[in-house]
């Protein structure tokens, strides 16, 4: 028996048919991913097994049974649980607080006893997070630890997970699936919407791929290959990224010495971080989320200023420089946060000439038609697929992305900080992203790539940092850095 | 069970002109209740409030007399809005540009129209800025939130007024709260011969048009406006976000200043305690109404200026209290508000 069935799902948006006509069977203990695109539908079709969206038609079957399911609560009625791409949480609530909110079943609530709960809870299923802590003084990928384990917490019977290890180390995302597969032996079943096909075959039983809105198939893992299912996905071979295996490395460029710095709640996030940037290189900077990447990452933006330490650029004092002063040096900046850094009410032209305000006024007048054709050609150049008078909010994260990317090395700058440059990306823009990373290196630049994704550090990178908690643990040419050693580096375990 | 919910969505361009329309038409329907309830025909008090104040060339020229301070008060809290900077205290920044106008006028009577009148609009601009000053520093330097200083900031500029009324500038002869006179120089010309639409008017569509190239057209604007709409991505792209919302701060006092400026020169000649009808408050309804757009905000000004002459024939015509202009103004901005808050949201089919 089916644990879920969805028959003939169709739902549109608009003129644009997110869903067509899609048959899925989820098994009763399987683990099931529903590998795609960005865009494919994938997340359409779970949030309508969620409740949040009703199909134009179509119907839900729980255990044969069918089901109508018109708001989240008739789905966690129905045994089924979401974690979300997006963040539910309350900032101002507790870890624990938030992990047991609307899962209470009395009025009153001990902040001892819900603790002590949660805690057990994080250790059963290798999830640690300290359930004393406010979240809003957790980091990205802390937070999304605690959604997870708030859908573990509920014991749901059918779980609905939305790309939930794009934060996680290797050994904790290992931790994750031992607990999936220890959970789905216990009549669990798990629906895995994932666009990494390592994580895919590593975990589940059953691929279905979507592709524009439609079911492309569904296989078996042992009936297939990681080769087979990209094709599946994205209708065409994909091509790897092709990189010069021969790269000489040049000289040193940009030196960061000894950097220590405070977190916004006054934490000493940075201690001691140093390391060189030779011309020519890409140096990886391997890490899970929270260990100091966003303050580094701000520091040498000239968003924080350094407690102590020293950064230098071809012997320019750049410490306690402005951003503007760093962009004038050659340095291409890219935020960590795509949303944060860029002003969404605004349009693209605006975005892209913001840095360079100055070029573009005469008589103190802004040349809006140099403006406009500047974008125009940056537009064409980095292929976003919007005007220049869009306002910036309305393109996908991938365009987005294209956008800072375009804004930081038009200038040919001589070095360039990417901080989580692929992070929510499709596979598309990602490819696109990274070939502008190397093309950067080869140009003779200097490259620091901070990313969570180890995958994408270990396809980019000359050289390979880990940081933790911090510090960089170890500087690791490409050539001695496997996949095994960085992780147990990025889990402090060595 | 619903059948339908609420998304975050922009709106389209067409419903972004249609609110202020629909605002409008619903706050008559609100405000009908009132008008019943004070014993009027509600479309015979909106006859009153909207078409006769059109109808004669005076009183069609007093609505912009009405209009001319809430214009200069809508477009400066417009200019601080524009940079995140919530300036509440456009009244306070008025009654300050309107003092400086006052003791120019009244101390160099001996000075031509061409030399005293640049004077007191520059000082008035300048007293403006100086009442902006304070809020402004405590904000950019130690983050103190200007909604509340610039509020309070409002309260002691009336006390020091009160001060000036009855102490400094106190008529011995009347004794009566108000300044001596300015000067007969210092007068604005009137355009418009046995009217008393003065050439406030123009200074003030003059700062509308001024203001609208600065927001649009310069880096200061795109500055302001990257601030206003995103902190954080502005600092990013290098932008001083404390020196543009500072700027912003200061003009927007400036340009209320004006406004007090304005109405001395033009309108009363002397200082009193009730100089200003709230216009510092009704700008920020006018700013709101006129979607921060400067001309929208101009429109919106005189739309407002149409219903407080409006609410005099009103009063007049079927002898209900004038107040009711200012619950028609009032639920106006509630329902504009309202409305704003909606256009992010959009109800969809499940």
């Amino acid at each position: 028996m089916y644990a879920i069935e969805m028959v003939g799902i169709n739902k549109h948006f608009g003129n644009l048919q997110a869903n067509k006509d899609i048959h899925f069977s989820l098994q009763s203990g399987e683990i099931h991913a529903l590998l795609g695109e960005n865009g494919a539908g994938k997340t359409t079709l779970m949030r309508i097994l969620y409740g949040l969206y009703r199909p134009d038609s179509g119907e839900i079957l729980v255990n044969g049974q069918k089901t109508s399911i018109l708001s989240p609560k008739d789905a966690i009625q129905a045994g089924i649980g979401m974690v979300t791409q997006h963040f539910t949480l309350v900032p101002t609530l507790t870890v624990a607080e938030n992990v047991v909110l609307g899962y209470t079943h009395s009025q009153l609530v001990s902040q001892k006893d819900i603790e002590a709960k949660v805690k057990a809870a994080s250790e059963k299923f290798g999830i640690h997070v300290d359930p004393s802590v406010m979240v809003k003084y957790l980091s990205v990928g802390e937070r999304q630890r605690v959604e997870i384990l708030k859908a573990l917490y509920r014991n749901a019977k059918v779980l609905i997970m939305d790309e939930p290890t794009a934060v996680l180390v290797p050994q904790e995302v290992d931790a994750l699936f031992e607990s999936l597969l220890k959970l789905v032996k216990t009549g669990l079943s798990v629906i895995f919407i994932s666009h990494k096909l390592n994580e895919v075959m590593a975990v589940c039983d059953q691929i279905t791929v979507l592709r524009d809105g439609q079911v492309t198939g569904t296989v078996k893992k042992s009936a297939t290959t990681q080769v087979d299912l990209a094709k599946m996905m994205v209708g065409r071979d994909t091509s790897g990224i092709s990189r010069q295996i021969e790269h000489k490395i040049g000289k040193p460029i940009y030196e960061v010495k000894d950097l220590n710095a405070l977190s916004n709640q006054g934490l000493k996030t940075l201690k001691g971080v140093s390391f060189t940037l030779h011309r020519g290189e890409i140096l990886g900077i391997a890490g899970v989320s929270g260990n100091g990447q966003s303050e580094l990452t701000k520091v040498l933006t000239g968003l924080l200023i350094p407690t102590s330490g020293s950064v230098f650029m071809d012997g320019q004092d750049l410490t306690h420089a402005s951003p503007s002063t760093i962009t004038k040096a050659g340095v291409g900046r890219t935020p960590e946060d795509r949303h944060e850094g860029m002003i969404g009410d605004l349009t693209v032209a605006e975005n892209l000439a913001m840095e360079d305000l100055d070029k573009y006024t005469h008589n103190g007048f802004l040349d809006q038609k140099a403006i406009v054709k500047d974008a125009e050609k940056k537009i064409a150049d980095f292929q976003i697929k919007a005007s220049p008078t869009d306002a910036l909010r309305k393109l996908s994260g991938g365009n987005i992305q294209k956008v800072v990317m375009a804004r930081a090395l038009s200038r040919n700058p001589k070095v360039v900080i990417a901080s989580q440059p692929t992070r929510g990306l499709d596979v598309g823009a990602t490819e696109y992203i990274r070939k502008k990373l190397l093309e950067e290196r080869n140009r003779g630049a200097a490259v620091l790539l901070l990313s969570e994704d180890l995958d994408e550090v270990l396809a980019l990178s000359d050289r390979i940092a880990v940081i933790y908690e911090g510090c960089i643990r170890g500087i690791l040419p490409v050539s001695e850095a496997t996949a095994e050693k960085l992780g147990l580096l990025m889990a402090g375990t060595c | 069970m619903f059948k339908y919910k609420i998304v975050r969505a922009s709106a389209p361009v067409w419903m972004r002109t249609l609110i202020p329309i629909v605002a409008i038409l619903l706050s008559f329907l609100i405000t009908s209740i009132f008008v019943i309830i004070a014993g009027a025909n509600p479309l015979a008090a909106f006859y009153n409030f909207l078409i006769v104040p059109l109808s004669s060339q005076s009183s069609a020229l007093e609505v912009l007399v009405k209009s001319t301070p809430l214009i200069l008060t809508g477009i400066a809290v417009t200019f601080a809005f524009t940079a995140g900077y919530f300036n509440i205290g456009a009244e306070g920044q008025l009654y300050a540009g309107a003092i400086a106008a006052v003791w120019i006028g009244i101390n160099f009577p001996q000075l031509p129209s061409i030399a005293i009148l640049p004077m007191m609009i520059v000082g008035g601009f300048l007293a403006g800025v100086l009442w902006a000053l304070i809020p402004a520093l405590l904000k950019v330097y130690l983050k103190i939130d200007e909604v509340v200083t610039t509020l309070l900031m409002n309260s002691i500029i009336m006390y020091f007024v009160s001060y000036l009324l009855n102490d400094y500038w106190r008529n011995p002869q009347s004794g009566y709260p108000q300044s001596p006179d300015i000067s007969a120089a210092a007068h604005f010309v009137r355009l418009i011969p046995k009217s008393r639409l003065h050439l406030g008017f123009i200074m003030a569509l003059l700062v509308v048009v001024i203001v609208y190239f600065l927001i649009k057209r310069t880096p200061l604007g795109l500055r302001m406006r990257a601030s206003g709409a995103n902190a954080a991505g502005a600092r990013f792209a290098g932008i001083n976000v404390s020196r543009t919302m500072l700027t912003a701060a200061l003009v927007s006092g400036g340009i209320a200043g004006l406004a007090g400026m304005g109405e001395i020169a033009g309108i009363h000649f002397h200082l009193i305690e009730a100089l200003s009808s709230s216009y510092g408050y009704t700008g920020i309804i006018a700013a709101t109404l006129g979607g921060l757009h400067p001309l929208g905000v101009a429109l919106a000004a005189v739309f407002i200026g149409l219903i407080s002459t409006g609410s005099q024939t009103v009063s007049l015509a079927l002898g209900v209290p004038v107040y009711l202009g200012d619950i028609v103004q009032a639920t106006l901005l509630l329902v504009t508000l309202g409305m704003l808050l909606l256009q992010n949201y959009r109800i969809e089919r499940r």
